[in-house]
């Protein structure tokens, strides 16, 4: 479980956090919405330390994060999988190049288990067989599903996602929303999703966090988010013709 | 540099010479970017040197016109002048362009594309993974490059001299011969090491905190190549100063 507690975070003055606090699960997939410049990818980069927070707690599991060591968040940072918004292959490296580099790094398994490790990441992920690929030579949705498998081959207890379904067609996200939830519900991992998907809040919210103009302003399910009477939220639900069609239809 | 900048870059300084995760990985990136650096950048340095030897020596024969000072005094000069300047200097101003720009580049386009944010969260200490092998090439390199360039030099004002018949090519061995001091290649060594150490780190620096897109990566490559010129000199100048 990951907990954040009263997170406040200012760039040059702006303030882009205030106060944030919530708690995400283990074994569900946890989503962090909200509109453009609400401050949902600087909260999911406070709480993989990529940002300090000016002040407030990222607890995991019961441990700090915030006041760690370098040292210290080595060792968290090895229980922690990150897919980004642009999948942040690296470029010279070969498909499973990118997926074993952490193995290389951070074990002692040998090559044959190595490239089993791998292997199996591709086929959880479908793309079984592209290990001689480079990035460069992937579609977007194939780069997600790269960055995903690089993402587990540690078997992270953490996975963070940001933006998981920028730039993709509807089929292809939704795609890649299954394989998120599926693997969450598979590896037990506490997963924490950046989006302002609707289709992935629809589809795969357990638990949801809105955030807008740097404060919360909701959390609960995917099952409640139609049914609250908060301005500022349904006007972020139902902003498409399509979500507002459907909920005057339902 | 202002002073915050240079506060930064000994910070990241710092962290690039942290314990390596696991040394077999950084000793195949350091030969990896041994063999660009090196082996990569040895024609464009063969050519260069061959022929500012081969002018410094028309140049040389073009002022002394004078009766009472030897031909053999071209040799010498070139010699003195190719190891205890010309080689370090333009090599390191030459490779300032060609690697400083590359380095700069390569690191700034995988901040812009959070590369490098993927190898912090990996645990990854990125600064040491991607600087400190092209810090080593650099210091082991440069210096190799600049031995070469020495030679290249000196032979390519023999064969400047020959051809155009400004010092025949006795007098130029003879002046080359005469009163060597090996002091003057320690000298350029020393020069050779830091030069290779700014070549690398300057461009490193100013990748790594590279903030934007395409036109800040293009920017930063620019300011490494400008930066690292400019404190070649300062340093070149620092370094005669202290050792000769």
């Amino acid at each position: 479980m990951i907990e954040v507690k009263d997170i406040y975070k200012s760039f040059s003055g702006n303030d882009v956090l205030k106060g944030i606090s919530g708690k995400f699960e283990e074994g569900v997939t946890n989503l962090i919405i909200g509109g453009s410049g609400s401050g949902k990818t600087t909260l999911l980069k406070c709480m993989v330390g990529l940002h300090q927070p000016d002040s407030g707690s990222v607890l995991y599991d019961g441990r700090d994060f915030t006041p760690m060591t370098y040292e210290q968040r080595i060792e968290v940072r090895k229980e922690i999988g990150m897919l980004f918004q642009g999948s942040a292959l690296f470029d010279s490296m070969t498909v499973e190049d990118n997926i074993m580099f952490p193995l290389n790094m951070f074990t002692d398994q040998t090559r044959k288990e190595k490239i089993e490790r791998v292997n199996f990441c591709l086929e959880r992920v479908n793309l079984a067989g592209k290990n001689k690929l480079f990035p460069a030579e992937l579609s977007g949705g194939m780069k997600k599903r790269v960055g995903i498998a690089r993402a587990i081959s540690m078997n992270p207890k953490y996975l963070f996602c940001d933006e998981p379904n920028s730039g993709l067609d509807p089929k292809t996200s939704i795609v890649i929303d299954e394989l998120i939830q599926e693997l969450t519900e598979e590896f037990k991992t506490t997963t924490i999703v950046v989006t302002h998907d609707m289709n992935s809040v629809m589809g795969i919210g357990d638990y949801i966090l809105f955030l807008h103009e740097g404060k919360k302003f909701w959390e609960g399910s995917n099952k409640e988010i139609a049914h609250t009477e908060i301005k500022e939220l349904n006007d972020f639900v139902f902003a498409s013709r399509f979500m507002k069609a459907a909920k005057d239809k339902f | 540099m202002n002073f915050t900048n240079f506060g930064r870059y000994i910070l990241l300084l710092k962290s690039v010479f942290r314990k390596p995760e696991k040394l077999k990985i950084y000793l195949k990136e350091i030969a990896k970017q041994m063999d660009y650096v090196g082996v990569g950048s040895l024609g464009l340095i063969a050519i260069i040197s061959t022929f500012i030897g081969a002018v410094m020596t028309l140049q040389i024969a073009f002022q002394l016109v004078s009766d009472f000072i030897p031909k053999t005094i071209i040799g010498s000069v070139n010699r003195d002048s190719s190891i205890l300047e010309l080689s370090p200097t333009i090599s390191a101003i030459v490779l300032a362009g060609k690697i400083g720009s590359a380095i700069s580049s390569e690191i700034g386009s995988m901040r812009v594309t959070e590369q490098i944010d993927a190898l912090e969260i990996m645990g990854i200490n990125a600064p040491g993974y991607l600087i400190l092998p092209k810090i080593i090439s650099g210091i082991t390199m440069v210096p190799m490059l600049v031995i070469i360039s020495m030679f290249l030099s000196i032979s390519g004002g023999y064969i400047g001299g020959s051809i155009s018949g400004a010092v025949t090519p006795s007098e130029y061995i003879q002046g080359i011969t005469t009163d060597f001091n090996p002091y003057t290649i320690v000298v350029a060594l020393v020069k050779a090491f830091v030069f290779g150490f700014i070549i690398t780190s300057v461009p490193a620096y100013e990748g790594f905190y590279v903030r934007g897109g395409a036109l800040e990566v293009s920017q930063a490559s620019t300011r490494a190549v400008v930066i690292s010129c400019i404190s070649i000199l300062v340093c070149d100048y620092l370094v005669t100063q202290l050792l000769l």
